[in-house]
């Protein structure tokens, strides 16, 4: 196998994209591994990788599809579901002792801290990870980095609704006029939704939850979902959902419209790591870092237009920059605490 | 049989010992070691203190004790729904001379061969309040406003009937069975004296049928208390939970196992008290076949009636077939789900995506049919066992494995996942993340219906000649293989094939015991209902749908020519 290829692309300025991802910034990070022919060999020689992810399947299906073209001989087996369940599975595995997951990809970057107090995660920073992803993209001790980040977003069809009548913010959406025609994923199963409720509870309290469960609300699962039923036209307005598959709906010319809340939007950074008892390790890195890379990075940003972490990688064009957006602060140790209690006051509420 | 064991004389050992122990101790394996589990963790703490805690917990909190209620006014309202549909139309097939009686009992068995799940999945489509296709033809043809919907698949009504679509048939069955069964006679001497056609059916038919519809009405209660699929599809996004998506939530972070098993509990009293009161139900139809051999059935003569009637069966049939298939096979060829197929809509995409994208379908379809075929083989021998041992009382201990074989039929689907889920993720035999702790699941759920099948099987071929195969000097598995199986070999097929439908659209047990690696096409399919790929999930239904039919035709091809012979020994 070819040495790994190195970027000559210009370095672009990346938006300050800052994320409490790494506790201590000055840190104790491992020494980069550079990605050298013998770990594309051992990797090959594996075989095979095994991806969790909560990222739609019209996305981390290609990219996996990318990555086998790039590594030939590599299988990529992408199991998605919802970033909570991936969770739970995670969990329930590993306390049977069953080492599947290689690399782990979670829209609820708290699942990482509690992955790292368990010390299930292995340090991995390839060099180029190393040179460029900034600081704050990186976990201190290199247990995990920001895959990349997406925002849950207001949206809808503007077949069902016109302009004037759509909703400028969350508050709006309290509104009678909008009884019946929302649709909403719930935090019980994505970590999109769980990471949102966290943000928007503290913004706007609980009791925005409570009116907004009184107006009849479709409630379906994985933040992934309502970007779907608004395209088929079951409800008008969804009330969350992963932004990036509102814009590609509307790329490929359904009547979808984005709407940034007058009272800010959540921002979900999607962390990824390796197992330390990941079965194909080698695989498992290779994969961690051809993701991070400029080509991974701008495979992901052409197709989805999500946040690139790699300050090599220009927005694309289209997206409002993610610099522009106002958008609520993460905390990810505020949701890993209060987690459960999320989950039961919103269920509470929205009676699932 | 005295004179069979004195003509064999070289019998070593008796075999029927060892044969004894090994199945019982497969069936302690299956049912015994979960269930033990399971009751040992209803009555703990977390920390593994004896408390009634949890119960406390159910009966008390409203997020546990509404979903109780729920489940049991879903499970009514299904019951008197199949009876009213299952009844009428069991009786036409049966009993009357309606035409295509034979092509509505085949399309009756096919919306069987349907996943419950698929049938929720396809009825979104149809019947979503804005996107469902019926409701924009509604709005297409009575000018009504955008928001307005005649069907709203996301209620408690929208749910009990997804769930009698594909519960009526089990129903219709029994009915049309017994109704086949029914001496014509007393019929005969109904009308002898006097009694008109109508007044024949409301005085013999019904009298004699009712026993079954009340058996009929008991599996359905019994089918809707312990589904799962269809209320974690439309029960979520409606806003409530039923006792098996309860249960099933309790599996997420942090999972509580307790609580989940306090919560099966209730399922699994109840399935066993109705089970008991079906026996009784049952156990007295016996006067609706006395009587020696009788004639055919006399068909009522329907008249100008005989047209509308097959309408109504094409009717009830579409709502779990063909409004159904029509829906999944628009999804899978359009671009958007909820626009119908035209020249402009029509995409390959989502038969490419989920081919040659997806990287589960192949896996998922691969460990299907392995397990679907390793079941029906593996749970079919062993219902043969059982069911021979117990038929031919070969040897002490027989009503102990007929019981344990019938057991199952009282352990929901998702009760028994839980058990399992307790007792196979510990040592000394840790199956969870395997295939095993699947095939143990699905023979677990497959036996009773398997035992009961081969069991009447049994009954039909007469002990007289196995006896004289044994007069003439064979051993037991000589007559078994020389005379017996033969006999019973149509019955063993269709039994097979019953197994490996059953296997196939098996979801409440697989969904707590998968892991990534042992994913089933069921599981895959309620994965991606969680991300909503509908396009994804009616191409994949579709083939599972075809895989299965292709399956049952290539056995019953197999089977069918033995068919008449088995007829006439019998």
């Amino acid at each position: 196998m070819a040495s790994y290829r190195t970027f000559g692309r210009r370095a672009l300025l990346a938006g300050p994209l800052l994320l409490p991802l790494g506790a201590r910034v000055v840190s104790a990070a491992p020494a980069a591994t550079p990605v050298t022919p013998a770990l594309v060999d051992a990797a090959t020689k594996e075989g095979k990788v095994t991806y969790y992810t909560a990222m739609d399947l019209s996305v981390a299906e290609p990219m996996a599809k990318a990555f086998e073209a790039r590594y030939p001989g590599i299988k990529v087996t992408v199991e998605r579901s919802g970033a909570e369940r991936v969770f739970s599975r995670i969990g329930q595995e590993m306390g049977s002792r069953i080492y599947r997951v290689d690399v782990v990809n979670s829209s609820d970057a708290a699942h990482f801290i509690y992955w790292k107090r368990q010390e299930w995660l292995a340090p991995f920073v390839s060099t180029e990870m190393a040179r460029d992803l900034p600081a704050e993209m990186v976990d201190a001790d290199g247990m995990f980095c920001n895959q990349r980040t997406h925002l849950s977003t207001i949206a809808y069809n503007s077949r069902l609704i016109s302009p004037e009548d759509a909703p400028k913010g969350f508050m709006d959406l309290l509104q009678p006029k909008y009884r019946g025609k929302l649709v909403k994923g719930h935090p019980g199963y994505s970590g999109t939704i769980m990471t949102a409720t966290q943000q928007i509870s503290r913004e706007l309290g609980w009791s925005y939850f409570e009116k907004l469960a009184k107006q009849k609300v479709l409630q379906v699962q994985s933040a992934t979902e309502p970007p779907k039923r608004l395209e088929a036209g079951e409800r008008a307005v969804a009330v969350d959902g992963s932004d990036y598959l509102f814009w590609m709906a509307r790329e490929r010319g359904l009547p979808i419209e984005v709407v940034l809340a007058v009272e800010g939007t959540p921002q979900i950074s999607n962390p990824m790591g390796v197992f330390k008892t990941a079965p194909n390790p080698n695989a498992a890195r290779l994969l961690v870092s051809w993701i991070m890379s400029a080509e991974g990075q701008s495979f992901i940003v052409n197709l989805s237009g999500q946040y690139a972490a790699n300050r090599q990688v220009k927005p694309k064009p289209g997206r409002p920059l993610l610099s522009q957006v106002k958008t609520f602060k993460e905390d990810p140790a505020a949701v890993e605490q209060q987690a459960d209690q999320i989950k039961a006051q919103y269920a509470k509420y929205f009676k699932v | 049989m005295m004179a069979a064991s004195t003509s064999y004389p070289t019998h070593p050992f008796d075999v029927s010992r060892p044969v004894l122990v090994i199945v019982a101790a497969l069936l302690a394996v299956m049912i015994v070691l979960p269930m033990g589990w399971l009751m040992v963790y209803a009555f703990s703490t977390k920390d593994g203190q004896a408390t009634l805690g949890n119960f406390v917990t159910l009966f008390t909190d409203p997020s546990f004790f509404d979903p109780l209620v729920t489940t049991l006014s879903i499970s009514v309202s299904v019951s008197v729904i199949c009876c009213a549909v299952a009844a009428p139309m069991g009786w036409l097939v049966a009993r009357t001379d309606m035409p295509l009686s034979r092509t509505v009992r085949t399309l009756v068995m096919a919306s069987l061969v349907t996943p419950p799940f698929v049938g929720a999945v396809a009825w979104e489509m149809l019947a979503a309040p804005n996107s469902g296709l019926l409701n924009q033809l509604w709005r297409l043809i009575s000018g009504a406003p955008s928001d307005e919907a005649l069907f709203d698949i996301y209620t408690l009504e929208g749910l009990i009937f997804a769930i009698s679509c594909y519960t009526f048939p089990y129903v219709f069955i029994l009915v049309a069975n017994a109704l086949d069964r029914m001496p014509g006679e007393l019929e005969d001497a109904s009308s002898m004296l006097g009694a008109g056609t109508w007044a024949t059916a409301r005085r013999i038919t019904v009298p004699l049928a009712l026993p079954t519809l009340l058996a009929g009405a008991l599996v359905a209660f019994l089918q809707a208390l312990n589904l799962f699929g269809s209320p974690a599809i439309l029960a979520i996004p409606a806003g409530f939970h039923t006792l098996t998506t309860k249960i099933w939530s309790l599996f997420q972070f942090p999972p509580k196992p307790e609580l989940a098993a306090a919560a099966a509990l209730p399922l699994l009293i109840l399935t066993v008290a109705l089970l008991r009161a079906q026996a009784l139900v049952l156990g007295r139809r016996g006067y609706a076949v006395l009587g020696g051999k009788y004639g055919a059935p006399r068909l009522i003569r329907l008249g100008l009636w005989r047209w509308p009637a097959v309408g109504l069966a094409l009717f009830v049939l579409s709502l779990p077939l063909f409004l159904p298939y029509a829906a999944l096979l628009n999804t899978a060829f359009s671009r958007v789900s909820s626009q119908l197929l035209t020249a402009e809509t029509f995409t390959l995409h989502n038969l490419v995506f989920t081919f040659w994208e997806l990287s589960s379908t192949m896996p998922a379809l691969e460990n299907t049919f392995l397990l679907a075929t390793a079941t029906a083989t593996l749970g079919g021998l062993l219902a043969l066992l059982i069911a021979y041992i117990v038929a031919r009382r070969a040897m002490v201990g027989h009503r102990v494995l007929a019981f344990l074989a019938t057991a199952p039929l009282a352990i929901p689907g998702i009760v028994l996942g839980v058990g399992l889920f307790l007792a196979y993720t510990r040592p000394p035999l840790t199956l969870y993340g395997t295939l095993w702790i699947l095939l143990i699941a699905f023979v677990t759920i497959e036996l009773p219906a398997a035992y009961q099948q081969l069991g009447s099987a049994f009954h039909s071929v007469h002990p007289e000649l196995e006896e004289a195969g044994r007069m003439l000097g064979a051993t037991r598995l000589r007559t078994l293989k020389d005379i017996t199986a033969p006999l019973l070999r149509s019955a063993a097929i269709a039994t097979w094939c019953f197994i490996f439908v059953g296997v196939v659209r098996e979801l409440s047990a697989a969904v707590v015991l998968f892991t990534s690696e042992t994913k089933v096409l069921s599981v895959l399919i309620f994965d991606l209902k969680e991300s909503g790929d509908v396009g994804a999930i009616a191409v994949l239904s579709l083939t599972m749908i075809v895989l299965t039919t292709i399956v049952i035709v290539i056995a019953n091809r197999i089977g069918g020519s033995v068919r008449l012979t088995s007829r006439v020994a019998g």
